[in-house]
């Protein structure tokens, strides 16, 4: 067929182009080489500055918390999207028998949940001590969720109840931003106490930020993943 | 020069299958498939490209004085969860276009033909 001929001829000269873009980006930075320019500053002061250990919760939540602030309202609105996309999608697959998951798979799920739960809050908790934070920790919030859904079909998750939470900590988050700018002059401006860094209050607004965003990304994960569910027994 | 051949050379080469994928297949599902993987390679490249020789992680640490470059790595943090719930809005908006066409190939469906 000519259309495909063509489309074929296109498609290897755009992956042409793109290779030698990516090649010009290569052969100008040497793998392990030192090129920080930015990075520079944030690693030397960034814990006097801020008080926290780790220092890409720092950049993601102080330095640039308003380009995050942006990121989470991207989540928000491809979960909003995908749940209107779906919107009455399910109500044409009713009366369709599941099959349960086995014994195991349900008792075993019973004793997992909680500990996923509380391992994911430790991870946003930790954000400021140790890798992961709130994005990473409201996705293990997430796939405790997700092996629930597996191991019953008919689980049932109050979409009202994750709508008010993911809203609630949502509004929470700019409040915390406007309190920095009432004080400091400056959104997001962190307005508490940086304290001894390594202890976990310590860090200024950063603990409060992490948590509310792994809430948020927790709940808006979760209705994702009730949303892309088969069939439901709420609607 | 070996890790740079590992990891330049495997972040390109899943850019790279990203980009043909998306734009040779005709299966929407595979085509999400192709752009996942490219999301993926993206990743890794910005994470690669922030490495530093003997670097570790950059968590500060009386230990520890060389870091990596932590601009990237905060970069990346966000985009994994982006990609994450955008390729789960592809994934509904295929749902309702099997739904509307009943076919997932695209040469089927005339209103997105190119």
């Amino acid at each position: 067929m000519m259309k495909d001929w063509f489309r074929n001829i296109i498609g290897v000269i755009i992956f042409v182009i793109v290779g030698i873009f990516l090649y010009s980006v290569v052969i100008h930075n040497t793998f392990g080489a030192d090129k920080m320019v930015l990075g520079n500053h944030y690693v030397k002061d960034g814990v006097q500055e801020t008080g926290a250990q780790n220092i890409v919760t720092t950049i993601v939540v102080l330095y640039r918390g308003f380009d995050t602030l942006g990121e989470v309202t991207v989540l928000f609105l491809a979960a909003t999207a995908l749940g209107a996309i779906l919107a009455g999608f399910r109500d044409k697959k009713k009366n369709k028998k599941k099959t349960r998951a086995s014994l195991i798979v349900s008792i075993t799920t019973k004793f997992l949940f909680p500990m996923i739960i509380l391992f994911g809050s430790y991870i946003f908790i930790h954000g400021h001590l140790t890798p992961g934070g709130g994005f990473p920790g409201g996705v293990v919030i997430a796939t405790a969720f997700l092996l629930m859904f597996l191991a019953d079909p008919y689980a049932f998750v109050s979409e009202k109840k994750l709508s008010i939470s993911e809203g609630t900590v949502g509004m929470l988050y700019v409040i915390t931003g406007l309190v920095g700018l009432y004080l400091f002059q400056n959104f997001l401006e962190s307005f508490l106490p940086t304290g001894s860094p390594g202890t976990l209050l310590s860090g200024g607004i950063i603990p409060v930020i992490y948590v509310l965003i792994g809430i948020k990304v927790g709940s808006e994960l979760t209705g994702l993943l009730n949303n892309l569910r088969e069939d439901e027994n709420a609607i | 020069m070996l890790s740079e051949i590992i990891f330049y050379g495997s972040s390109v080469a899943l850019i790279s299958l990203g980009i043909m994928i998306v734009l040779t297949k005709r299966n929407l599902i595979k085509m999400i498939v192709g752009l996942s993987i490219l999301d993926s390679g993206a990743n890794l490249f910005l994470i690669s490209i922030g490495y530093i020789n003997g670097g570790t992680a950059p968590i500060m640490n009386e230990n520890w004085s060389v870091v990596v470059d932590p601009v990237p790595q905060a970069l990346v943090l966000t985009a994994i969860v982006i990609g994450v719930a955008v390729m789960a809005m592809a994934l509904a908006i295929v749902v309702r276009i099997y739904e509307k066409f009943g076919t997932l190939d695209i040469r089927r469906i005339k209103e997105l033909k190119w």
